[in-house]
């Protein structure tokens, strides 16, 4: 069921609580405070903001605009585009579309992940990459691709997506 | 002299090929004395195969260049330049010459995509120029009712071409025939089918047909709401439609009494979806557009009754809407004299997997899947033997290669037990295990599913659950039969087409590859070689040159040999992690 996406068994970096709550969360609960519908769209924005739903703007969210925390919460869980920790700074997404599992799209993500230690859904302890599934980015003609940030790569094989973070990796270090 | 046109494609495809690289030298060369052409955008022709591609349009004909990145467009320009005349090498399609690519256009009837790849499609003004809105204006001037231009779409033949084949023309009846003060149309633009990718080109290369086709359903049915529902996946698409909505509303085609007419107020949003497959279904949808989790719900009430906040809603995917502008504008007639008896008109697919010409193909409905195949697509990868193709994505099946000579409509795919599906066709070779791809599909629904209906959580889970143990060499006798039952029992008992279609895949696959199943029960043997657990790792002597590396990166220490000599796999510490295999650089691993 959806909900087994979010808990993530080895989470490395620890989810911080205590995260400032900025401004720009006000404008965004102004925006859509009262409206109907609006529970997807400010959640959307809060993690624009934050990279991940943190518990602390779920608070704020809830007291300013009367909407239920579970009914925040039961929307956050179900859509596989929030998350409820802290990512890292280079997100990875593999691509495993129909297309992309025939043409061996498993092959990079096991490399993927045997390099840098972590499962599908973790985070590096640096907190450099974080290594995601899905389902399908629409670039079928080029599988097996993965999308790292908005950059989007194909006609990979288990060899050159390494080679794709190992530069990424430099750069960060350097 | 006549300027030289240079037209870079720029869908997401391309993007991801390196088109924007490849656009970026163009911008370079601008600069330079010794080039002078005009520059501009498109988006996606389909022939992703070739991406990135570039057209050259000069006086003399216009050169479709494929596979073009920021060198070969310098060879191309300066070639232009010193001879007037193509690079004849690198051309893919030219109606001048003929190249590869002539079979792949020439057997295509574009009406859904007849603007794709030939405007750009951030400029209503080209829009314009290739008959946008016109369609709408001819309703204007004729003074066409509501009822005639619903006649008009009925007598087509459309039918939805999100995958249910239900007649486009009765839905709008039944949206027009419940009342309420206010009324919805809603575009379903969650394309979350794996492996289909139609409605993205549609929506980035020509957005206003979209929004045409669901002007005329709003002054058919008397909506005054429109939402365009939107994966967030799909970025580019959300760019280019804000941009196409915010100039349609300046050119009056979006707002209060649009196109002249007195008290005609529509207006269109974009909607970011969040990722839930089953949010295509159309009562989740709504109810996500509602903020809410996006669960089905019972029908009746049927949308058209009591649909987005409970008022009348009509909902259809992004190529019917694609389609009502061109049937408005060339009459139903034209668009009915293609297809067959039941199936009318064409139908867009996403052809992919191990296919030579992968890419984005509008067809007349009753060609034939080896037409499509071998005709359009260029046969198999490697010139291997084709085995099957997956049509319908997670609710669809397969069409094996025997039965090529399908017609492509709805009933006649329906009757191999696939799905016509939203599109996505994925062809597949002898390298893919067929009991390997129900699993895949099986996961993907186990994710998805809602959870709402119990036979869909926990039946779709037990399925799982047997597949997984036959592809690792654990399968049971009796279990081909337990997955037939399930799956009866899944279909008969869910709620909405998620679960009703879940157990597809694995139906199709075991009515036509029941040998693959019994091969991997029974003998423990997976024929396509893709289920690790049941393959023998060996070393192929006169390959291996004794690099050491696949005994480096064993993780078990089950290959042994000395540096530059053969090396040998000692099959009782082995774990089939299949990690020499993926690493061997000269191909020494087989797998028996």
């Amino acid at each position: 069921m959806r909900i087994q996406r979010i808990f993530v068994e080895n989470d490395n970096r620890k989810t911080p609580d205590d995260v400032v709550i900025t401004n720009e969360l006000d404008e965004i609960i102004t925006k859509y405070k009262g409206k109907k519908g609006n529970i997807i769209p400010l959640l959307q924005g809060t993690q624009a903001i934050f990279g991940y739903l943190p518990r602390a703007a779920f608070e704020k969210i809830s007291k300013e605009t009367g909407l239920e925390l579970s009914d925040m919460y039961g929307v956050a869980t179900f859509y596989t585009q929030f998350r409820l920790n802290p990512v890292g700074k280079n997100i990875i997404k593999v691509c495993h579309g129909t297309a992309c599992h025939v043409q061996n799209a498993n092959a990079v993500s096991e490399a993927l992940a045997e390099e840098l230690g972590i499962k599908d859904g973790e985070t590096t302890a640096d907190g450099l990459f974080t290594l995601e599934s899905v389902a399908c980015l629409g670039c079928c003609s080029l599988a097996p691709v993965m999308m790292v940030n908005n950059d989007t790569f194909g006609k990979l094989n288990n060899k050159s997506a390494l080679k794709v973070i190992r530069d990424i990796a430099r750069k960060e270090k350097q | 002299m006549e300027k030289i046109k240079v037209t870079v494609g720029l869908g997401s495809c391309g993007i991801a090929a390196g088109a924007g690289k490849t656009y970026q030298k163009l911008t370079e060369l601008q600069q330079q004395a010794e080039y002078s052409f005009d520059l501009a955008k498109t988006s996606c022709i389909g022939m992703c195969f070739n991406e990135p591609l570039v057209e050259v349009s000069a006086k003399n004909g216009s050169w479709l260049y494929g596979g073009v990145d920021e060198k070969r467009i310098v060879e191309i320009m300066k070639h232009h330049e010193a001879h007037e005349a193509p690079l004849t090498e690198y051309v893919v399609y030219s109606e001048k010459l003929d190249t590869p690519g002539k079979t792949y256009f020439d057997g295509q009837v574009k009406i859904a995509l007849r603007n794709c790849g030939y405007i750009d499609p951030e400029s209503i003004d080209e829009a314009e120029a290739h008959h946008a809105y016109q369609a709408m204006k001819k309703i204007v001037d004729e003074k066409l009712s509501a009822d005639q231009v619903i006649q008009k779409v009925l007598d087509s033949g459309l039918r939805g071409r999100g995958g249910a084949g239900f007649p486009t023309g009765k839905k709008w009846q039944f949206a027009k025939s419940y009342s309420g003060d206010e009324k919805y149309v809603i575009c379903n633009a969650d394309e979350g089918d794996p492996g289909a990718f139609m409605d993205r080109s549609l929506l980035e290369g020509d957005p206003h047909s979209v929004l045409e086709g669901m002007i005329i359903c709003a002054y058919s049915v008397g909506a005054t709401g429109g939402v365009i529902y939107c994966r967030a996946e799909y970025p580019l698409a959300i760019v280019r439609l804000n941009i196409a909505i915010a100039q349609a509303r300046q050119k009056g085609y979006l707002g209060k009494n649009i196109f002249g007419i007195e008290g005609f107020n529509f207006d269109i949003y974009v909607k970011e979806g969040a990722g839930a497959f089953v949010c295509g279904e159309e009562t989740a949808l709504i109810a996500s557009i509602e903020g809410k989790r996006g669960m089905p719900n019972k029908r009746p009430p049927f949308p058209a009754e009591a649909g987005l906040w409970a008022k009348p809603t009509n909902i259809n995917n992004v190529e019917t809407w694609a389609n009502i502008p061109w049937i408005i504008l060339n009459g139903p007639e034209k668009y009915a004299a293609y297809g067959t008896e039941k199936s009318k008109g064409t139908k867009v697919f996403a052809l992919t997997g191990k296919i030579k010409n992968g890419g984005l193909v509008e067809v007349p409905m009753g060609i034939t899947v080896n037409e499509i195949i071998y005709k359009l697509g260029g046969g198999i990868i490697d010139d291997k033997k084709f085995k099957a193709v997956q049509l319908g994505g997670p609710s669809g099946g397969c069409i094996p290669a025997h039965l090529g000579e399908t017609l492509i409509d709805y009933d006649s795919v329906q009757a191999t037990g696939a799905i016509m599906g939203s599109g996505g066709m994925v062809v597949m070779d002898e390298t893919t295990c067929m009991v390997d791809i129900a699993r895949f599909f099986l996961d993907f629904t186990v994710k998805e599913s809602c959870g709402k209906c119990t036979f869909c959580r926990i039946g779709t889970k037990r399925m799982l659950e047997i597949l997984e143990r036959i592809c690792d060499g654990n399968g049971q006798d009796g279990d081909i039969e337990k997955l037939e039952e399930l799956g009866r029992q899944i279909i008969e008992n869910s709620l909405c087409g998620l679960g009703q279609t879940a157990p597809n895949p694995v139906l199709s696959t075991i009515r036509y590859f029941r040998n693959e199943y019994e091969a991997h029960i029974y003998d423990k043997k997976c024929p396509a070689k893709v289920c690790k657990k049941l393959i023998t790792y060996m070393v192929d002597e006169e390959k291996c040159t004794g690099c050491t590396i696949c005994a480096v990166k064993c993780p078990t220490k089950a290959i042994s040999g000395e540096k530059k000599k053969v090396h040998f796999v000692h099959q009782d510490l082995c774990i089939k992690c299949g990690s020499c295999f993926t690493n061997c650089n000269f191909g020494a691993i087989s797998l028996v």
